[in-house]
């Protein structure tokens, strides 16, 4: 009979050996606020300054800059950006009509952000709901809502758009539900996914056992654990949802004029370019820009709400990593 | 291979089922196609007569069955616009989709696997902070600006391209430049992804006990192994690109299935847009089953029992099910 | 060249098996959150052709960490601070990874504890055995599949022929074993370092494979170096054993004299833990509390939390490894009375 050291009675869970053995801090005693590991990353910290800065543009920028953004000055029409003497207003230069793009790229921000976020998170609350459901329940629920997941997901976005301009009217309220609509199955498929792994663990079971109510069940315990996942699709899917806004708008049929918004900017200022390239290029910037900072926020997410991978972020900064051992004095 | 195909049939059909059906009826929301191809000043007969030749003026059902009769004896309706025959139009514009697709891809995995490789040597090291930003990046320009300022640089202020048109191998430097960037910035990240844990399985450590060098290791046994998930991935890359790119495929004036697409939603061309849906999903569905045996050849473990059973007579071991992680 | 002279007297087989594998002074760190840690302080020993040397300990005592050392696979956090070891008097922490690469497989083999992740999903058994073939002999595919038919039969796969185009999930777990041990000794090399090999098999597949690594052992007069920490398996296979705590060597020497003489507290509260005649019903002794985090190693002895003959002594002075009879080491202030006392309540100072 074989006695093991690890089938000992009285000695405890040891450091496991392996990847990063022993260098996975105790989770109660060396792990840093989310906060404090958030400004560890300057990429990441970057991206959240950013977007900050760009939802305090689109809260407050049209009420400082709405009215400089609709005048007209024919004869302050295609300056050049970058040139002190025309004053701050036309620091990115003026449109066709004199218009500063400075002042319609910040209303523009709003117009964005009003289409994109609700966009995300109507698609998010009802994608993952459905989605924990179906995973939790499996059977026909799972596979009927999967099905449907298909059925959107293979359906041609355009159309929707179209259909809802030309039958229901091309407010922001209607491209912010077909974009909800065609985003959904994204977070019903890993919402199902990771809902059916969980419903079938001990802890679940447990709670089953106990007599707990499915819907119980799932607001306690399958819920939490989802919830992460969730939130870093969505930062994801924010970019992606803003980037499809501005490409129906850029295609026309998205935000309409008089509205604005940065893809509309970038298609209306695309007939000028060898004359004021400036009109497409800086709300394209925008959109760039506001796209790269979500995506590394959501990459750096992504690390830290997974209990496996954060003690990574916690790591000092690498100094030399190969100690060259010096060589042996002889004996 | 036969259940297999059955299986693949059974589960695609429906979704395509209820798709067609949605396209025609929703396209048929969009409106009477006589006020688009009537002159202004037609009268209520010239509209009556037009609507009545398309056979417009029968309930939706009757419509839907029409067509379905059709398209089972392989008639998929004529263009109004043209008075063509919808089935050849769309044929003839997928060509320069699928070239356009299939050059973006594999130019977007050659870089990909190159670069994602280079970022998953030294985790967290100055390549892999590159990459990931360059991926990043990539992957957050929307295409039609990209394209703007491409024409922009290259097109108007050096004149080394044409602004559109499909003339000449010039023509296609900023159309794949353009598709090849969204691609090219998923793929790296998931490349690097997968190198990153395939060099961190013992089977690595394991080459490296028997000496094997450094190219060795990352081409012969993690790239190998980390092929599988990344191919995943770009086969959803390549459906999206197959579905036509819209916005590059304007913005070049590409005759692909994407322009036509949506010039045909614009101008309620009905017929030519229910064949390109039903010609794409058939290409979306051959695709598929192309990825499937790719992704055999590349993991030994999910091929259907038959193809092995030659080899494990003696005492076959349950294969363990590994799922592929989802791709978000 | 004490340690030979005195080996010389005591363990007269010994005397004949040259030292394969001389480990000294080895360090080895870990960068973690809190800081860098020291995961093995100053471990030596020496292994010697045709011979078993165990490494036995809890996990996380570092005997793997060791061994990893030794073999120059440390993962990318952990690397050598110092101390040499030297693969027949070349030292092969002072090797340039091309000089490394020319030993690795040829003259080093390794046997990793799970086959199944050990073994590439991918490629057919028969192209990773031949693999150490066409490395360091340049063989053609052809050649080294017709060496990986004779490996495969060499270790007691059956029907290798054809088997040995078969995917590596298709092997049971002994047979996966099996392999990665063939793969290992495929180049005859002068050690071969075992890492917890038999762990994740059945009881009487275990004994199989002991039984293929000793008898390879003798044919190949291989050093052996066991990890494990399974007292039994020590008992039975090796011929010295080093027993590990909390990175550190706690007490070193021939099996057979320190399993019936342990001259280390650590090692005692080890073997008296083994139900030999417990009676039902009866408790089992234990070693009381757990080995401490690597980032809180108290200064003094590393196993004064958990001994029972911890004195002022052992919380400030750390004892050093020193011989306390030939050709056996331990590092404890009292392994003296030990050698005399016939139980730990006897020693009271």
């Amino acid at each position: 009979m074989s006695q093991t050291i690890q089938d000992l009675p009285g000695t405890g869970p040891a450091p496991q050996t392996g990847p990063g053995a022993g260098a996975r801090p105790d989770a109660k005693s060396n792990n840093p606020g989310l906060f404090r590991m958030l400004l560890r990353d300057k990429f990441a910290s970057a991206g959240a300054v950013i977007l900050l800065l760009v939802l305090l543009t689109a809260a407050f920028g049209p009420m400082l800059m709405g009215d400089l953004a609709t005048r007209q000055n024919l004869l302050f029409a295609n300056k050049a950006p970058f040139n002190p003497a025309n004053g701050w207003e036309y620091f990115l230069g003026s449109d066709s009509l004199g218009r500063s793009v400075l002042a319609r790229l910040v209303v523009a921000t709003r117009t964005t952000l009003a289409v994109a976020v609700p966009a995300v998170a109507v698609a998010m609350v009802i994608g993952s709901l459905w989605g924990v459901w179906a995973g939790y329940h499996r059977g026909w629920r799972e596979n009927v809502s999967m099905r449907v997941a298909d059925v959107i997901m293979s359906f041609p976005s355009l159309l929707l758009a179209v259909v809802v301009l030309y039958v229901f009217s091309p407010s922001a309220a209607n491209i912010v539900l077909i974009l909800a609509l065609t985003r959904i199955p994204i977070y019903l498929r890993t919402a199902r996914a990771e809902s059916a792994e969980l419903q079938s663990r001990t802890f679940v079971d447990a709670a089953r056992t106990f007599g707990a109510r499915p819907n119980a069940i799932i607001r306690r315990h399958v819920i939490p654990v989802v919830t992460p996942t969730i939130l870093t699709l969505a930062t994801l899917e924010f970019c992606y949802v803003m980037l499809a806004e501005s490409s129906l708008s850029f295609l026309g049929i998205g935000i309409q004029p008089p509205d604005a918004s940065w893809g509309l900017l970038v298609s209306q200022g695309r007939q000028y370019l060898q004359t004021a390239w400036w009109l497409s290029i800086f709300p394209g910037l925008a959109i760039v820009i506001t796209a790269i900072s979500a995506n590394m926020l959501a990459a750096w997410l992504r690390i830290a709400t997974d209990p496996a991978q954060r003690w990574r972020l916690a790591l000092p900064g690498r100094r030399k990593l190969i100690v060259r051992l010096k060589a042996k004095e002889s004996k | 291979m036969l259940s297999y195909l059955r299986k693949r049939i059974i589960s695609s059909a429906l979704p395509l089922l209820v798709v067609i059906v949605g396209v025609f009826a929703l396209a048929r929301l969009t409106g009477n196609p006589a006020s688009l191809y009537l002159p202004l000043n037609a009268t209520e007969q010239m509209r009556a007569d037009f609507t009545a030749r398309h056979g417009l003026d029968q309930p939706l059902l009757v419509q839907m069955a029409d067509y379905f009769g059709g398209v089972l004896q392989l008639d998929f309706g004529t263009s109004l616009r043209t008075g063509e025959s919808a089935a050849t139009m769309a044929l003839r514009a997928f060509p320069a989709t699928l070239q356009l697709a299939a050059t973006t891809m594999v130019l977007a995995i050659l870089l990909a696997v190159i670069v994602g490789s280079w970022a998953a040597l030294k985790p967290n090291g100055i390549a892999d902070r590159i990459s990931s930003f360059v991926s990043m990046a990539a992957a957050s320009i929307p295409d039609f600006w990209l394209a703007i300022v491409g024409i922009w640089i290259f097109a108007i202020t050096l004149g080394w391209v044409p602004t559109s048109g499909v003339t000449g191998a010039a023509a296609w430097v900023l159309p794949i430049g353009t598709l090849v960037m969204r691609p090219f910035g998923a793929l790296v990240q998931v490349v690097r992804g997968a190198m990153v844990s395939a060099l961190s399985e013992p089977y690595i450590k394991l080459a490296r006990s028997k000496g094997a060098s450094q190219t060795r290791v990352v081409t012969h046994h993690a790239l190998r192994n980390a092929s599988a998930p990344a191919l995943t991935v770009a086969g959803d890359l390549t459906v999206g690109l197959v579905n036509g790119a819209v916005v590059v495929e304007t913005i070049f004036g590409w005759p692909g299935i994407g322009k036509l697409m949506i010039d045909s939603i614009l101008q309620r061309d009905f017929a030519v847009l229910q064949a390109c849906v039903l010609l794409t999903a058939v290409a979306i569905f051959v695709l598929n089953i192309v990825i499937d045996l790719l992704y055999a050849l590349l993991d030994p473990r999910v091929r259907p029992a038959s193809a092995v059973s030659r080899a494990r007579k003696a005492r076959p071991a349950p294969a363990p099910v590994e799922t592929a992680p989802a791709n978000a | 060249m004490t340690m030979t002279s005195t080996a010389e007297t005591s363990a007269g087989r010994t005397a004949a098996c040259p030292v394969v594998l001389r480990v000294e002074g080895l360090d080895v760190d870990i960068r973690t959150p809190a800081g860098t840690v020291r995961a093995v302080s100053n471990a030596g020993f020496e292994a010697r052709a045709g011979q078993t040397l165990a490494l036995l300990g809890e996990s996380g005592c570092g005997k793997s960490m060791t061994a990893k050392a030794v073999a120059g696979l440390l993962d990318p956090v952990a690397h050598v601070a110092g101390g040499s070891a030297e693969l027949e008097g070349r030292d092969l922490l002072r090797m340039t990874p091309k000089q490394r690469r020319k030993v690795a497989g040829a003259e080093l083999g390794i046997v990793f504890q799970d086959a199944l992740t050990a073994l590439n999903p991918v490629y057919p058994v028969g192209v990773q055995l031949g693999e150490a073939f066409r490395i360091h002999h340049g063989a053609s595919a052809a050649r080294a599949r017709e060496q990986a038919v004779q490996l495969m039969r060499r270790v007691g796969i059956p029907e290798p022929e054809s088997r040995v185009n078969a995917y590596p999930h298709q092997f049971s777990g002994g047979m996966r074993q099996r392999i990665l041990i063939a793969m290992a000794v495929a180049l005859s090399p002068r050690l071969l370092i075992a890492d917890e090999p038999t762990t994740a098999l059945d009881v009487t597949v275990q004994a199989q494979i002991m039984d293929l690594l000793r008898s390879l052992r003798e044919e190949g007069d291989m050093a052996v170096v066991l990890i494990t920490h399974d007292l039994a398996v020590v008992a039975e296979e090796a011929d010295d054993v080093v027993v590990m705590y909390a990175g550190t060597v706690a007490e070193q020497g021939p099996v057979g004299q320190v399993f019936a003489n342990p001259r280390h507290p650590y090692t005692k509260g080890l073997l008296e833990s083994v139900p030999v005649d417990a009676e039902r019903g009866s408790s089992l002794a234990s070693i009381p509390g757990s080995p401490p985090e690597l980032k809180n190693i108290p200064a003094g002895c590393v196993y004064q939390d958990r001994c029972p003959l911890a004195q002022a002594v052992c919380r400030q002075e750390r004892p050093v490894l020193r011989e306390v009879a030939p050709g056996r080491r331990a590092a404890c202030h009292f392994s003296d009375s030990l050698a005399t006392a016939s139980t730990l309540e006897e020693i009271q100072p």
